[in-house]
């Protein structure tokens, strides 16, 4: 079927949010042309396609721009019905947007914090992201999910991929920040084992870049974060009121890796 | 309890129960899309600054309203509450049937919830210079809004978004209407201005026409005085 007569997704390589569009393409086995993105130089094309937000990942359909990668989600398996990501049954599709919404409005902004701060803020953020950990350990153990290997159920999706492709991070941002564990195994050994499990897999082996190079990455990017805001290391928000505004300065000025890329 | 024949729903399903709270347009928005494909369902009040138990329990992740609860199973967030009823009761439809379209259907939706509906409200609770900057904001955005639906959507103001039935985007404006006219009264300006934004004004005002609209609005007067406690309270905390 001529489906893809002319499919085009603009990306930038370290963003989880351009991951979950290619993910769910190489799931489908659908060809697409991939455009990588300078960040802090972004081409005519994106801001033409997506004049709103600026960001990506931006999918190109015949000329018709699409993005927010979660809605790009649910249209790429509207229209390619093979190996489909969201589930039949309405309440199980609702499931899977709530958490979905649960994932981008809440534990990955925390995670974005964690990055972009030290001290009291990061502290604060830590314990924010394992609240939210928490909730979807519980899910996991007692709730909605409980006895799933993946929360789409024994093969992965939307829910999978939105939430694996940022996770991977955590990982990574643990490295960089000694001291800081995001992901204990002991506290959340569901999520843990899930995320191993999604790692796992060869289609994401495939999509997301090797841990050397997302934590080459994270490395500068911390340490330009760190270094436009407080000029040294260490220093609190007691000091520094310009730390709480760092996610917003570092947004400004670098690619943000844990939210829709800038 | 369940209105209609077999095609119109999705599978038999005995209660529904929809938890909100007076005045909330998020709650407004759950109540129109239920009565507009005629679900029958039984309304649950919450006070949120006394959160019941049962609240608690069906949204412990959020802890708000509205909730829809069918058959026991809990369903939050209005826009994923929206998907849902359009899902399980099929007519009249609220979503298009083309991907593209409902791509773009989601986007404003999502445009609306990020960008909109929080400069609406700072602007209901703050003054001078932060609400300067809050209607300045609000008034680009619901430009960007107007000239997305007037390219994305080529039936838009006829009178609806998508011509001449309401939808997902109509119920979700159209239910603002209380919230609008909040806006016009405390700032004495126009926001949704008929001549600056035509299809948005078109799509608010045809929907809040609807009688089921006008059976969810809240009496304005009442609206209006609560809105004033709040902000006086909020002013109060906020002296020197």
């Amino acid at each position: 079927m001529e489906k893809s007569s002319s499919l085009k997704l603009f990306g930038s390589w370290a963003s989880s949010y351009t991951h979950r569009v290619q993910l769910a393409l190489k799931l489908k086995n659908i060809k697409f042309e991939y455009i990588e993105e300078d960040l802090s130089n972004k081409s005519e094309a994106l801001l033409q396609f997506n004049p709103i937000y600026k960001k990506v990942p931006v999918l190109v359909h015949d000329d018709r721009p699409l993005a927010e990668s979660v809605i790009i989600l649910q249209y790429v398996d509207e229209v390619w019905n093979e190996r489909p990501i969201l589930p039949a049954d309405p309440y199980e599709r609702a499931v899977m947007r709530f958490w979905c919404h649960f994932a981008d409005d809440k534990l990955g902004p925390a995670v974005g914090v964690v990055f972009a701060s030290s001290g009291e803020v990061q502290n604060a953020a830590v314990d924010q992201v394992h609240e939210n950990l928490a909730l979807i350990e519980r899910e996991l153990r007692e709730g909605y999910f409980k006895g799933r290997k993946f929360f789409g159920g024994d093969s992965i999706g939307l829910l999978d991929i939105v939430l694996g492709c940022g996770s991977y991070w955590l990982a990574v941002f643990e490295e960089v920040m000694t001291g800081v564990k995001l992901v204990d195994p002991e506290a959340f050994p569901l999520f843990h084992a899930w995320l191993r499990e999604f790692e796992a897999l060869d289609e994401v082996k495939e999509t997301i870049p090797a841990v050397d190079k997302l934590l080459e990455y994270a490395k500068a990017v911390r340490a330009m974060l760190l270094g436009h805001c407080m000029g040294n290391t260490g220093v609190t928000d007691a000091a520094t009121p310009a730390t709480t505004a760092a996610p917003a300065t570092a947004t400004a000025s670098v690619p943000d890796i844990t939210v829709d890329s800038s | 309890m369940m209105v209609g024949d077999c095609a119109k729903i999705m599978y038999e399903v005995k209660e529904v129960k929809l938890y909100g709270t007076w005045g909330s347009t998020y709650t407004a928005v759950v109540q129109n899309a239920l009565k507009l494909k005629e679900v029958k369902y039984k309304y649950v009040q919450e006070d949120l600054e006394n959160k019941s138990e049962e609240l608690l329990r069906i949204n412990p992740v959020h802890k708000q309203v509205p909730v829809l609860v069918v058959d026991g199973r809990p369903i939050a967030e209005s826009l994923v509450i929206l998907e849902y009823v359009d899902e399980m009761w099929k007519s009249p439809p609220i979503m298009p049937e083309d991907p593209y379209e409902r791509a773009m259907v989601r986007f404003w939706a999502d445009f609306i919830y990020k960008k909109v509906a929080p400069c609406s409200y700072t602007i209901l609770f703050t003054v001078g210079e932060a609400l300067e900057k809050a209607i300045e904001e609000f008034t680009r955005n619901l430009a960007t809004l107007e000239e997305g639906i007037g390219k994305d959507f080529a039936n838009a103001g006829k009178p609806f978004i998508h011509g001449a039935k309401p939808g997902l985007l109509d119920i979700i404006m159209g239910s603002s209407s209380g919230g609008i006219r909040l806006l016009a009264d405390l700032t004495g300006k126009e926001l949704i201005d008929k001549d600056k934004v035509p299809l948005v004004y078109s799509s608010v005002h045809s929907f809040e026409s609807l009688p089921i609209a006008k059976e969810t609005q809240v009496p304005y007067e009442q609206l209006l005085s609560r809105v004033l406690a709040k902000r006086e309270k909020a002013f109060a905390t906020e002296q020197p």
